[in-house]
């Protein structure tokens, strides 16, 4: 029998013990023996009451009174765990804060974490003084407990940590390992938001010796963070701070070199001469005797196989001995890389050996190596049979649903993807559905046998299939099977008669849905089952892609009051809503497969260029050059919230406002924004677009266009006035009122600048593109920028002035330089292309001085860049 | 988040019930969720042979490393970008520190009898999620450090003998 001093423990039991807390002549050695008790559980997952944990931890602090130490480190553990209620902690502050200054260096450290992770704040500025002398305290576990502590408090109170800088960067000096990396962590905690202040921390770093192997790679992770802010052109090798993470991969900590290697791997746009060192060293670990070492490695790998494939086939050899290694996820990130590095060659053999190992690995790995297979069969479409003929096999095994939809997914790709395996890939569908227990991946199969089934060689073959599914299945895949039917028929007119039968025997389904379909399709096809051709309208009606956004037709269809007058599709907005900044980030989970649009996604550019080109009134303006970030024109939280995007056309510009109304209340109609464009004497406004309606919740646009001078950078400055009819809704039922009040609101002034014509695009080689594009019209001036914050802020406002793109890393300033070069490239509006070399020098203690060279294909625009210089 | 961050410390028995786990991360917010993580990770790797080196797994989205004494399974979780390597001496560090301070009858029954210990050593490794310490000498020293009161029965003093050389560790690396 399993002995536990714990067994049959009872929460009510222990809490009686307890009371031996209040005994006048303490046991240091039962009370803590209760304590543990009483954590054993809290840890077993017990919770106590309000009432008993108050009592718990006024019985506690009792225990103050006891000199034992160990007792002492017990009190202290449950305070932390009891996490008491602000006037609760006032009972212990006291106690605590005679500790925190005690000669015990065990009790200075273990106080200050208990205080720091207890106090709400208001304590925060009475212990602050011994906070910031246990910073630097000689004992390195106070100094650690306060640090440690300075990083959590730094998430509620930071302006208070912040004034701890000095004490945090003199224990950065410490000789103690891990007081270095907690006041690195802390000092750039501190710092993070103030580039300059990090890039000198990183640079100073670099140089110097970082003792503690953690804070080495705390400062691998900041430097790549340097590098990962300053440079977006690397071709040159010129990479500021390469060479400090290429000498970590020579340090003697293991998790360094692994922090380093990764780094590199990271570095964007990283070239095959920067990778070669980072390979290197993980090709070492993939035999290292320690699993840990083999799977950091191999996963790393594995990711740099996705960018540079060519870059992981020198470490082929030890990939494959990995294959059979006991850890399967070593395993499957071996068979991942290998399928992505592999040959056409090696295919059938790395197929043979995949299949051995698919039944004991589980789930999430076998999602990957689907993914990995169908990237090879992308590379390699030759090879489509043995790979279509593994994921059919997979897909008849055992799994669950991301699995199954993986392998959907993935087979669903290869059919558009590659003609040849378009049948088979069908007919492996259709099996798969016979017998498929998610009814989103059989609707999801059928919808795409109604595309794909007709446009084959013999589409009747695929009929039987969908027709089980009207018999076997739920009411959601039998609506599904009805559509698909009824997709034949109108492609396909032979199987017309047949279909009209299959469709006939379906009005006497139990469910609603199915038979309003087929009573639909049956009423439209026409022809009453004859072999007759389907009216190409009725096949736009029926299966025509609606041309809205869903999200739009689905909110105008709630908005529908059902009366007379019918719903007008036309009536739906087409614009597609702005997306919010967070879900752009999210774009890394790309649907792919069945739920993708079948064309890659439209970039930003290509979105506004569909947008404007919707509107015949802008058809005329050409191509357009440059669309700006939207720029706010509303505080944060008003009621109405506007941004502007600026798009510049060679003899035009076209202002896009992008409208929300965040009243429940109202709907604004008829909704423009006058422009005042008496600050902006080029201009000449022609053309307003007034947004006909903006409920609440669902942004609109309005569009006001300008003429230009063609060719020229003319800038101005515009005010905005937004003008609109308001009516009132009640939010509950969604009535509107029929009246509606003109009303007109503020909104910011809008600049058009010099940097709105000119495109951010760099160079490869900067020096090749600067001797190419030769002396002919260049232009070389020299100008006085007066006294600046730093060097560094003066780079910077002049790239801003420009609006150019920043090359080879040249925009950071290493710190206390006295000079400094940076290299710029973009292209101007008319297409030009521009070069512009920047030579900065300091003159006496903060004038700064300039010498702006500028090449282009073009004199005027050479001359263009430095009268924007000139003027700004 | 730049820091090198501890989701979370378990110890389990070879039943995969709890000794002592600790939680630095708002992510299994419930007992509930903490259980079913726990169960999770100890069904994954119950199999594996963790006994020589520290085992790596991955799943949702965390790392974990693992290592098996007896019947004792130690377990340390990141996020799925964490440096492995760290999380590893992480582990190593827990894992001998509590053999040191189980004087190397490493067992659940030690364990348990000594559970005051290893809620000690949980709190020295780890602060909310930040590492505090990864020597295992310091960490079982620092543990150690109090109980030398006077009336300390038998069974305790023979652990102070047995970290006497424990101790000399952490003299000698705090004076370097």
């Amino acid at each position: 029998v399993d002995y536990s001093p714990f067994l049959g423990i009872e929460k009510g039991a222990v809490l009686q013990e307890a009371r031996v807390f209040n005994d006048p002549q303490l046991d240091p050695r039962r009370c803590s023996q209760v304590i543990t008790k009483l954590l054993y559980l809290l840890n077993q997952g017990e919770t106590f009451t309000k009432v008993e944990a108050t009592e718990v931890f006024f019985a506690v602090t009792k225990l103050f009174q006891s000199r034992d130490m160990g007792l002492r480190r017990m009190v202290y553990v449950i305070i932390k765990e009891l996490s008491p209620s602000a006037d609760e902690v006032i009972i212990v502050t006291s106690s605590l804060m005679k500790d925190m200054t005690s000669k015990t260096d065990m009790y200075r450290a273990n106080a200050i974490r208990v205080l720091c992770r207890i106090t709400d704040g208001t304590l925060l500025t009475q212990i602050e003084r011994y906070l910031k002398q246990a910073i630097v305290d000689k004992n390195p576990v106070v100094a650690s407990a306060a640090l440690v502590s300075g990083i959590h408090l730094l998430q509620t109170n930071p302006e208070i940590v912040k004034r701890w800088s000095n004490e945090v960067q003199e224990a950065v000096q410490s000789r103690a390992a891990l007081v270095q990396f907690h006041a690195l962590a802390l000092l750039h905690q501190i710092r993070q938001n103030d580039r300059l202040a990090v890039n000198k921390l990183v640079s100073s770093l670099t140089r110097g010796s970082v003792r503690s192997p953690l804070a080495q790679c705390l400062l691998i992770r900041y430097t790549s963070q340097v590098i990962r802010e300053s440079t977006n052109d690397t071709q040159t090798g010129d990479r500021p701070f390469y060479d400090f993470l290429e000498g970590c991969l020579r340090h003697k900590a293991e998790m360094v070199i692994f922090e380093a290697a990764r780094a590199i791997t990271e570095l964007n746009g990283v070239t095959s001469r920067e990778l070669t060192p980072a390979i290197t060293v993980l090709q070492l670990f993939l035999s290292s005797s320690k699993p840990v070492l083999r799977f950091a490695a191999v996963r790393t790998l594995n990711k740099v196989a996705m960018s540079h494939p060519t870059a992981v086939t020198n470490c082929n050899i030890d990939m494959e001995s990995l294959i059979s290694d006991q850890n399967r996820s070593i395993a499957t990130l071996a068979i991942t890389t290998l399928l992505k590095t592999g040959n056409e060659s090696s295919v059938d053999r790395l197929m043979k050996q995949i299949t051995n190992f698919m039944s004991d690995i589980a789930d999430e790995f076998k999602i990957v190596v689907v993914d990995a297979i169908r990237s090879l069969c992308l590379k390699f479409p030759l090879k489509h049979r043995s790979l279509m003929n593994f994921l059919s096999n997979i897909l008849r095994e055992e799994g669950g649903f991301e699995y199954k939809k993986a392998i959907v997914d993935s087979i669903v790709i290869l059919i558009r993807d590659i003609p040849e395996a378009k049948e088979s890939g069908l007919l492996h569908l259709c099996e798969f559905i016979e017998d498929c227990e998610f009814t989103y991946l059989s609707t999801q199969i059928l919808h795409f046998l109604g595309i794909e089934g007709p446009k084959t060689s013999d589409p009747s073959k695929y009929i039987r299939y969908i027709y089980n599914r009207v018999h076997l299945e739920n009411a959601t895949v039998r609506a599904g099977a009805v559509s698909t039917l009824a997709k034949f028929g109108a492609m396909v007119d032979g199987l017309k008669p047949r279909i009209f039968v299959l469709l006939r025997r379906c009005l006497f389904d139990n469910d609603d849905e199915v038979r309003d379909r087929a009573t639909l399709y049956l009423n439209t096809l026409g022809g009453d089952g004859a072999v007759v051709e389907t009216d190409e309208g009725v096949k736009e009606f029926l299966f025509g892609s609606l041309d809205v956004p869903l999200v739009n037709l689905e909110n105008s269809l709630k908005n529908y009051d059902p009366s007379e007058k019918a719903f007008d599709i036309n009536s739906v907005p087409k614009d597609v809503k702005i997306q919010p900044l967070a879900e752009k980030k999210a774009t890394s989970k790309k649907p792919t497969g069945l739920g993708a649009p079948p064309p890659g996604p439209p970039s930003t550019v290509d979105a506004y260029e569909k947008l404007l080109s919707s509107i015949p009134e802008f058809a005329s303006f050409g191509k357009l050059f440059k669309s700006s970030a939207p720029v706010e024109l509303t505080e944060a939280e008003t009621e109405y919230a506007v941004n502007v995007v600026k798009h510049i056309f060679d003899g035009h510009v076209v202002f896009q406002y992008n409208c929300s109304n965040t009243i429940p209340e109202q709907l604004l109609e008829n909704v423009t924004v006058i422009v005042d464009a008496s600050e902006a004497e080029e201009f000449a406004e022609v053309y307003s677009k007034p947004l006909r309606q903006l409920p609440y919740d669902s942004p609109g646009q309005t569009f006001v266009a300008f003429e230009k001078p063609e060719g020229v950078s003319a800038v101005g400055k515009f005010s905005n006035m937004l003008r609109f009819i308001v009516k009132e809704v009640d939010p509950s039922t969604g009535e509107v009122e029929d009246d509606g009040v003109e009303d007109e609101y503020q909104l910011e002034d809008l600049e058009l600048v010099a940097a709105d014509y000119m495109l951010k695009v760099g160079v490869s080689n900067f020096r090749n593109a600067w001797e190419s594009m030769g002396v002919d019209f260049e232009h070389v001036d020299e100008y006085g920028l007066g006294p600046r914050d730093s060097l560094a802020e003066a780079v910077n406002a002049v790239i801003n002035l420009l609006g150019m793109q920043p090359c080879e890393g040249t925009e950071v300033v290493p710190p206390n330089s006295r000079s400094h070069t940076c290299l710029l490239s973009g292209v101007y509006i008319g297409n030009v292309k521009v070069l512009v070399r920047l030579q900065f020098g300091l003159d006496g203690p903060k004038d700064v001085a300039m010498k702006l060279a500028v090449r282009s294909e073009d004199e005027t625009v050479s001359d263009a860049i430095h009268e924007i210089v000139a003027s700004g | 988040e730049l820091c090198p961050t501890i989701k979370n410390i378990l110890l389990l028995d070879s039943e995969g019930k709890r000794i002592a786990v600790k939680y630095y991360s708002d992510d299994w917010p419930t007992n509930a969720a903490k259980e079913a993580f726990e169960k999770a990770v100890f069904t994954k790797t119950q199999k594996t042979n963790a006994r020589t080196e520290a085992e790596i797994t991955m799943f949702d989205n965390y790392i974990v490393v693992y290592k098996f004494v007896q019947d004792l399974h130690f377990f340390v979780t990141g996020g799925e970008n964490e440096n492995e390597i760290i999380l590893a001496t992480v582990l190593q560090g827990f894992f001998d520190a509590v053999g040191l301070l189980l004087r190397g009858t490493e067992d659940k029954k030690e364990a348990l009898e000594n559970l005051d210990l290893i809620l000690l050593c949980l709190d020295e490794i780890v602060d909310g999620g930040i590492i505090l310490e990864t020597d295992a000498n310091v960490i079982a020293g620092k543990v150690d450090s109090h109980s030398m009161d006077a009336g300390a029965p038998l069974s305790e003093q023979t652990i102070t003998q047995a970290l006497a050389t424990a101790r000399e560790h952490l003299t000698r690396s705090l004076l370097k």
